[in-house]
């Protein structure tokens, strides 16, 4: 394998990774029940006049 | 004149800016003496001009006993309005302006005679002039007035200093003003949508920074624990434009006098630096930015909450992280390797997700409330421009195709897709916002829904025109300029295909000008609205803040 081949093909399975992994994150963040509560209330906040 | 009153103490912020300014000037001062070329005398004298202005202001409020105003006022945060009243009429200004040079320059492609043969109004010089006239003025004062109002109001918290608000929109706008006449004298480093040059540049660096602690330093003093959406995107926004354009803008000056330099980068990597950062203006200066917008205001309007704050977040994350790669679409069947070329396609299809997720978003926050579109003509201007938003995040991906770019590009219908957005999106999710925001600032009733209405259809109107002529004529041009007669000779000159667009061109300026009579009336609206009641009306002049809702 050729230099450029092996860091081709590392940054390209690191990127899918990451990405990949980023993006499950967000999911189970933003979709984890817990969390409903919280997100319900701050949906309200440009509601609330002061 | 006697100054007998006890000599009133600067404070840091005061002390700092005057240092600052009067430095400034001395600096512009030597600049414009041994300026090399005729438009940097002219702008280091405008630099020496506004700093000792801006220095004379400070003092002058110091000298008048002016203390920092109180950070709560009756149990409730004392926001800090008047440096977004002056950035949502200068956005009104600016607006106004972008669109007639808009109007003038595509009647100079339909009639060429326009441009009388001087070189300051040809094409050349107005185009970028149009452009940074209506994405960065127009739209940068929207971003500057919305962010800062819904930073403080989700925040719950008066924004921090007296003198950095003002610092960073009267900087923000002498910058505009340095660009726009460079621009006609001539002055550009040749980059689309970065076209000033490294003096601007490097000012806008430090407006832009002034503005990012300022953004951050509302945040940090929050009332509210949770940071709400719209901020984040707004965040996003700041950063990353910093990011861009320092890096898109590195830059060697031929001398410290003069306007002249050359850029860092050369080639194939200068395109592909230049296309990051274009592509990403669009990304996060015209999306990111207007999004946030789009969570504060729609929901405010309408009166209900966004339909999932969850898709928000996801919304997000997605856009953000699959916008930056998408810049190479602009550089297919070029230099530019293969894979980067594929690359940039595959991102920008992928953005179809965050882009569509974030429109649902938006619309499905009218569930239930849709009658609303009958009798607000607000919302229905910004839910029109959501609408825009899905379409031409739709056709944005579509075009970065390789096979349909090779028709597509350089030709028209890359114009058509540009506006379909900028008029569409981002103009008129701006629109709704100034509607909403300029009676709030105010406290006034909006002058006449019936005008809104009238702006509405009549704008409306003119971007069906604008747009439908640029798809025929760019669809007709990539055809022609592809098209081989049975010896295999082009079957067509170039300027055959120049012939058969100047139908579209004149009904793109009347589409244009549709939209500008539009904009007209909503010009008259918002004055009438701010004139109403003369008694209150005094409070945006100068450097006075804002009183307390």
């Amino acid at each position: 394998m050729t230099t450029y081949e092996t860091i081709s093909n590392f940054s390209q399975m690191t990127g899918l990774l990451y990405f990949f992994g980023m993006f499950v994150a967000v999911l189970i963040y933003a979709l984890w029940p817990r969390n409903k509560k919280k997100f319900d209330e701050a949906s309200t906040i440009p509601l609330r006049e002061d | 004149m006697t100054i007998a009153r006890a000599t009133p103490k600067l404070s840091f912020e005061e002390g700092g800016f005057l240092a600052f300014l009067g430095l400034l000037a001395i600096l512009c001062f030597v600049v414009a003496t041994k300026a090399t070329d005729g438009p940097m005398a002219f702008h280091a004298t405008l630099g020496v001009l506004a700093s000792i202005a801006g220095f004379v202001l400070i003092l002058r409020n110091n000298l008048a006993g002016f203390t920092a105003p109180p950070q709560i006022v009756d149990g409730k945060p004392n926001y800090n309005f008047g440096p977004i009243k002056f950035a949502s009429i200068a956005a009104m200004f600016w607006g106004l302006a972008g669109f007639i040079v808009g109007l003038y320059i595509a009647l100079e492609l339909a009639f060429p005679l326009l441009n009388f043969d001087t070189a300051y109004i040809n094409f050349g010089r107005l185009r970028p002039l149009h452009t940074s006239a209506v994405i960065f003025a127009f739209g940068g004062n929207v971003l500057l007035a919305t962010s800062f109002y819904v930073v403080q109001r989700t925040c719950r918290a008066r924004m921090p200093g007296s003198i950095a608000p003002w610092f960073v929109i009267l900087g923000y706008n002498f910058f505009i003003v340095i660009a726009g006449t460079g621009y006609l004298l001539g002055v550009t480093q040749g980059k689309e949508y970065a076209e000033p040059e490294w003096y601007a540049d490097l000012w806008l660096t430090i407006v832009w920074v002034a503005y990012l602690l300022l953004f951050l330093g509302t945040l940090w003093k929050r009332r509210e624990p949770h940071i709400y959406v719209a901020n984040w995107f707004y965040l996003a926004f700041i950063v990353t434009i910093a990011m861009l354009h320092i890096i898109n803008n590195l830059a060697v000056p031929v001398s410290f006098f003069g306007t002249k330099s050359y850029e860092a980068f050369a080639g194939t990597q200068d395109a592909m630096v230049q296309w990051w950062y274009g592509h990403n203006a669009v990304g996060f200066f015209l999306t990111a930015g207007f999004l946030g917008i789009m969570y504060y205001f729609i929901p405010k309007r309408a009166e209900r909450p966004v339909y999932s704050y969850r898709l928000s977040i996801i919304h997000f994350w997605s856009l953000i992280f699959l916008y930056i790669w998408a810049g190479p679409h602009h550089l297919h069947y070029t230099a530019l390797p293969e894979w980067a070329s594929t690359l940039g396609m595959t991102f920008s299809i992928m953005l179809w997700m965050p882009s569509w997720g974030g429109m649902i978003n938006g619309l499905m926050t009218l569930s239930g409330a849709w009658d609303k579109l009958r009798t607000d003509p607000v919302l229905r201007i910004m839910v029109v421009s959501v609408a825009f938003y899905g379409m031409s995040t739709f056709e944005g991906p579509l075009m970065s195709i390789k096979q349909v770019n090779s028709l597509s590009h350089y030709t028209d219908w890359t114009i058509g897709h540009v506006h379909s957005g900028a008029l569409g999106w981002v103009a008129y999710i701006s629109f709704g916002a100034l509607y909403c925001l300029i009676p709030w600032l105010w406290q006034r009733k909006l002058y006449s829904l019936k005008l809104v209405d009238w702006h509405f259809w009549i704008s409306t109107i003119g971007i069906v025109f604008y747009i439908s002529a640029m798809w025929v004529a760019g669809i007709m041009q990539g055809l022609m300029w592809r098209a081989y007669t049975p010896l295999g000779f082009l079957e067509y000159s170039f300027v055959e295909t120049v012939q058969a667009t100047h139908p579209y061109y004149i009904i793109r300026a009347i589409g244009g000008g549709l939209f500008l009579i539009g904009a007209i009336i909503m010009a008259i609206n918002i004055y009438l609205t701010i004139r109403q009641g003369e008694s209150e009306a005094h409070a945006s002049a100068g450097l006075s803040l804002a009183p307390a809702e």
